[in-house]
């Protein structure tokens, strides 16, 4: 092993990455109690983030709502995707075909040949794509692990063709008018009337001094254009209670059959786990969420989808959050794509050159640290191990 | 569905069958350069489409420095030199990306052992970081203050828009096949493509360096006992994709005359799609695949209209995968005999 990351450059990068994994294994091993506090601590602060609007992360140049709202969708979807390619190993790059389907499934229920609730629409539309994903699986998980990436990638893109030619799925010029979330204690009545139960006001900052803003108020639970708080709220709400399943599911021994499956196929098929049907599992499990976060998307402030949300290029966006946050990890997943999200929204100032600073840092992350940002447990116990045994051999210790 | 479109009379199907072949070995020389890093590392290169992409713009280059930036049109044979001149650099360019790709973005991983998927996404960023750093060519020059100077070449504003036409070459007819006339340009495209894929298959079968890397693709380790030095073979597979990128470069710019800095991305799925139908790690399997998706995809287009095209290209991969779940040829770089 030629030790890159001994070189000069290397280190303190190095020693930061150490001290993460230090923070994070002292978190790990702190009572229940202490645990659950801190969480419920987060959970609050994620909730009232887009009303208090701490300088330095409030986007300037973009509705800071707004951006928690694209935030939080892309935390479900890395969610639903850590399903697949975290925890069952599968690799999909055509995720966004779910996506769209999930918000197509809306849009057509919803204002285009139907004029449904969105609750309504909601249950509908993870059905479908749960259907999908099993359409799409029960024929190509046969096929060898690698070649699933390409057949996937085509099916994102299959799905984005069809719904940009399709009239009864408003080719190129998408489905506009799409319900909204049905608002509690009555609904907007544009230009003065906010609706909702009550209003909350928002902090404005001047530099590090706060203010309370009266001008610009939230109304709880109401749904309009206006305002994309209230529907990160209920994104919010949505996303916490798929991580309470995710959380069941992973201890069970549906989650152990995943991860025997993804660590040996066959010697998992021997102890007598039907390795397919579990992907097959994953698969569906994986697109239903994938199609909920699309659902509430379409649903979102603006009410609006079109074939051009759907380009290929999210699919890869999407696998690098889950990647990047920490494959099999869901706070990882769910830390992935939030940054995947916001870095680019928060850094519009660079406008032309977001992308690409993007793309080098992506490349930078990868390499600085390959197991991401956030990973499981195991794998993190799996790397010290490893180090302890190339501080034992010595530096001379070749590891190809 | 219109099945007359295609069966209709033997000309059109002559046509589209040769539009197809001549599309299909591009693709078929963008898909050697996945297929060459899939057999050797088992990695997906994602970022090979850009590879192809700076080609194109190395051959725009060379005809904007060589006939400027006239929209005049010549004939084959009076854009030959500039051609070959051309060729030369996509390959020269094509091959730089590729190494650079290969040093910034893969060997650190490699050296620690990374898992493959982190690959995956180091080589997406990087796809994105070269794109767009080709959008933003106009702001670089910009920086160093060559903005007017290099106009031509950065198109100061507007990057990011279609290339001007710098490769005006009129096709000539040569011959006639039922009512299709073969122009010189599909016959150029397919010979050199051909002549180039038996030159690499003959590379790998029979030479040191290709015996050096069927080795490290069927067994890394036991070949780098035997004394394969590793990191050159890995620099080799990527040198021979960037140059055979850069050659597929010069054959699309000759047809399409127009490149962008995304032009890299559907071609390279396509490309990809190609490698993985013919068997990927399968040097040949690699030239069947590209045309059978080129002329599959363009009768697909004939019969349910061209917007189709790419759905026929991904539903045939389907098809073929549950019928052959390793490709048309399913034979890795390793095994390939001699």
């Amino acid at each position: 092993m030629s030790q890159t990351s001994s070189a000069p450059a290397g280190r303190p990068l190095r020693r930061l990455g150490l001290w993460w994994d230090h923070v994070v294994d002292r978190f790990g091993r702190l009572p229940m109690a202490v645990k659950l506090l801190v969480l419920v601590l987060v959970v609050a602060l994620v909730y009232a983030l887009p009303l208090l609007r701490p300088p330095v992360i409030t986007t300037q140049e973009i509705d800071f709502g707004g951006v928690m709202f694209g935030c939080a969708a892309y935390a479900l979807i890395a969610l639903g995707l850590n399903i697949v390619i975290g925890y069952a190993g599968l690799l999909d790059l055509g995720y966004i075909g779910f996506y769209a389907t999930g918000a197509y499934t809306v849009g057509v229920l919803t204002s285009f040949h139907w004029h449904w609730p969105f609750f309504f629409a909601l249950p509908v539309a993870i059905a479908v794509t749960m259907l999908t994903g099993v359409l799409l699986g029960a024929p190509t998980l046969r096929v060898r692990g690698d070649y699933l990436a390409i057949v996937t990638l085509g099916f994102g893109e299959i799905i984005r063709i069809c719904v940009k030619n399709i009239e009864w799925l408003g080719a190129s010029s998408g489905i506009k008018d799409i319900a909204h979330p049905n608002s509690i204690g009555g609904g907007p009545k544009p230009p003065f009337e906010k609706g909702g139960l009550f209003s909350i006001p928002r902090l404005e900052w001047d530099g590090f001094v706060p203010s309370v803003d009266r001008d610009h108020t939230t109304a709880f639970l109401s749904f309009g254009a206006v305002d994309a708080v209230p529907y990160y709220w209920l994104l919010l709400t949505a996303l916490i209670l798929v991580l309470f399943a995710d959380r069941l599911i992973k201890s069970s021994r549906v989650g152990r059959a995943w991860e025997a499956t993804r660590e040996d196929e066959d010697a998992a098929e021997l102890m007598g786990v039907p390795t397919f049907r579990y992907k097959l599992l994953a698969f569906a499990m994986g697109a239903a969420i994938g199609g909920m976060s699309g659902a509430f998307y379409a649903s979102g402030q603006s009410g609006y989808v079109s074939p051009d949300s759907f380009l290929l290029l999210y699919s890869m966006l999407f696998v690098a959050a889950v990647i990047v946050g920490g494959a099999g990890n869901r706070w990882g997943a769910i830390l992935g794509g939030v940054l995947v999200y916001y870095l680019p929204e928060r850094f519009r100032e660079f406008a032309d050159y977001r992308i690409l600073v993007f793309g080098l840092a992506l490349t930078t992350l990868a390499i600085w640290r390959p197991q991401g940002l956030l990973p499981p447990r195991r794998a993190r116990r799996v790397l010290r191990a490893e180090e302890e045994i190339r501080e034992l051999e010595g530096e001379g210790a070749v590891n190809v | 569905m219109d099945l007359g479109a295609l069966f209709g009379s033997f000309d059109n199907f002559v046509s589209f069958t040769i539009g197809g072949l001549v599309f299909g070995a591009i693709y078929a020389l963008i898909a050697l350069g996945y297929t060459m890093v899939y057999g050797v590392l088992q990695l997906i290169n994602f970022a090979h489409s850009e590879v192809f992409m700076y080609g194109t713009f190395a051959v725009a280059w060379t005809f904007i420095f060589v006939h400027g930036t006239s929209d005049a049109s010549w004939s084959l044979g009076e854009a030959l030199p500039t051609l070959l001149l051309a060729l030369v650099m996509a390959m020269l360019v094509s091959a730089g990306v590729a190494l650079l790709l290969e040093r910034a973005a893969y060997r650190p991983l490699l050296k620690k052992g990374a898992p493959k998927l982190i690959a995956l996404i180091s080589a997406i960023g990087a796809s994105f970081a070269l794109a767009e750093a080709m959008g933003l060519r106009d702001r670089f020059a910009g920086w160093v203050g060559l903005e007017d100077d290099l106009a031509n070449y950065v198109s100061p504003g507007k990057a990011r828009d279609v290339y001007s036409n710098p490769v005006g070459i009129d096709p000539k007819g040569l011959f006639d096949i039922g009512g299709y006339t073969v122009t010189d340009v599909d016959l150029l495209i397919i010979v050199a493509a051909l002549l180039m894929m038996v030159a690499l298959d003959q590379f790998v079968r029979r030479t040191r360096f290709g015996r050096g890397i069927r080795a490290t693709a069927q067994d890394p380790e036991s070949a780098a006992l035997m004394g394969v030095n590793s990191t050159r073979v890995v620099q080799l597979t990527f040198l021979i994709g960037g140059l055979m990128a850069g050659a597929a470069a010069t054959l699309y710019m000759m047809k399409i005359g127009s490149t962008r800095q995304n032009a890299g991305f559907i071609l390279g799925v396509k490309a990809f799609t190609a490698a993985v139908m013919g068997g990927i790690g399968n040097l040949r399997g690699a030239l069947l695949g590209g045309l059978v998706l080129g002329v599959m995809e363009n009768w697909g287009a004939a019969v349910f209209g061209s917007q189709w095209r790419d759905v026929v290209a991904f539903v045939l991969l389907v098809l073929i995968l549950l019928v052959r779940p390793s490709g048309l040829l399913g034979e890795s770089l390793g095994k390939a005999r001699a």
